[in-house]
């Protein structure tokens, strides 16, 4: 049970870091971290499924590719832009607010069960593709579809025009 | 094995919401006080995390495989948004030499 609030507290802690981190590739780590640290998760909740597929897409696929982009991008510390100090304060008020608001609610509802496991197997591969194939098939195959259209567009955007290059 | 997971299984469900709500609202922050578009794009991806460990945590407490393919789908489009999204930011970079996203602010017209 400890061990819950402690990863608790440390993807918290570097979902901070994220954000308040001066240079970004700092942010990239610390986001690295903050993933790690949901897979943690994930294996707590047993869904293992979901846990290697956060471990792979998440920290494998989509870190390296911010990544590489912010070194293609070739940023020094200089150039990074801040904004003004009022700003800053508005946003965490303004955050702090929707926060607030979430738990008011959530106190409205009052104390919960705990989080049994009813069915040990759930967050198996094998369970999980069988719901996956049987009842999201078309949603499965639509993605196929969303995946295939963003990666056309992300190569059409980012080669260089030939005309005007 | 099976006592580790006895004992993670004690956690009630509203600290679940609570620390999605928390990692959720951080994101919102992070988006709000960055100027730079990576770091916007990587404050989004913590809000899509946070959303995926709770419909998690929702599944295993209802004992239903949905939530969890739902968080497939979800780190799908995570992908596809992350590709052309950076792409974007790219294409942005190589005409303004900048990622700050205030040269953006030519688009409201």
């Amino acid at each position: 049970m400890s061990i819950f609030y402690f990863i608790a507290f440390l993807s918290i802690l570097f979902a901070v870091l994220v954000i308040s981190a001066k240079n970004p590739v700092h942010s990239i780590l610390y986001l690295v971290l903050t993933f790690f640290t949901f897979t943690i998760q994930y294996v707590l909740l047993n869904a293992q499924f979901v846990a290697i597929v956060n471990f792979i897409v998440y920290m494998g696929a989509i870190l390296v590719l911010f990544l590489y982009t912010l070194m293609l991008i070739n940023l020094n510390k200089d150039s990074e832009p801040m904004k003004t100090n009022l700003v800053k304060i508005a946003a965490v008020l303004g955050g702090g607010c929707l926060l607030v608001v979430i738990v008011a609610a959530l106190k409205a509802i009052g104390a919960s069960d705990p989080v049994v496991f009813k069915d040990p197997n759930l967050g198996l591969v094998k369970n999980l593709g069988k719901v996956l194939f049987n009842e999201f098939l078309l949603p499965f195959e639509v993605s196929s579809l969303l995946l295939l259209s963003a990666m056309v567009g992300a190569v059409l955007l980012a080669t260089k025009d030939p005309k005007t290059a | 094995m099976e006592s580790f997971f006895k004992t993670a299984q004690t956690v009630p469900l509203n600290h679940y919401i609570l620390l999605s709500a928390i990692i959720f609202s951080i994101g919102v922050v992070g988006v709000l006080i960055r100027r730079n578009a990576i770091v916007i794009f990587m404050s989004i991806e913590l809000m899509l995390n946070a959303v995926n460990l709770l419909l998690t945590a929702f599944s295993v407490y209802r004992g239903d495989a949905t939530g969890q393919v739902f968080v497939f789908f979800i780190m799908a489009l995570a992908a596809a948004e992350v590709a052309v999204g950076l792409a974007i930011i790219v294409m942005i970079y190589r005409n303004t030499n900048s990622i700050d996203i205030k040269v953006l602010n030519r688009l409201k017209w």
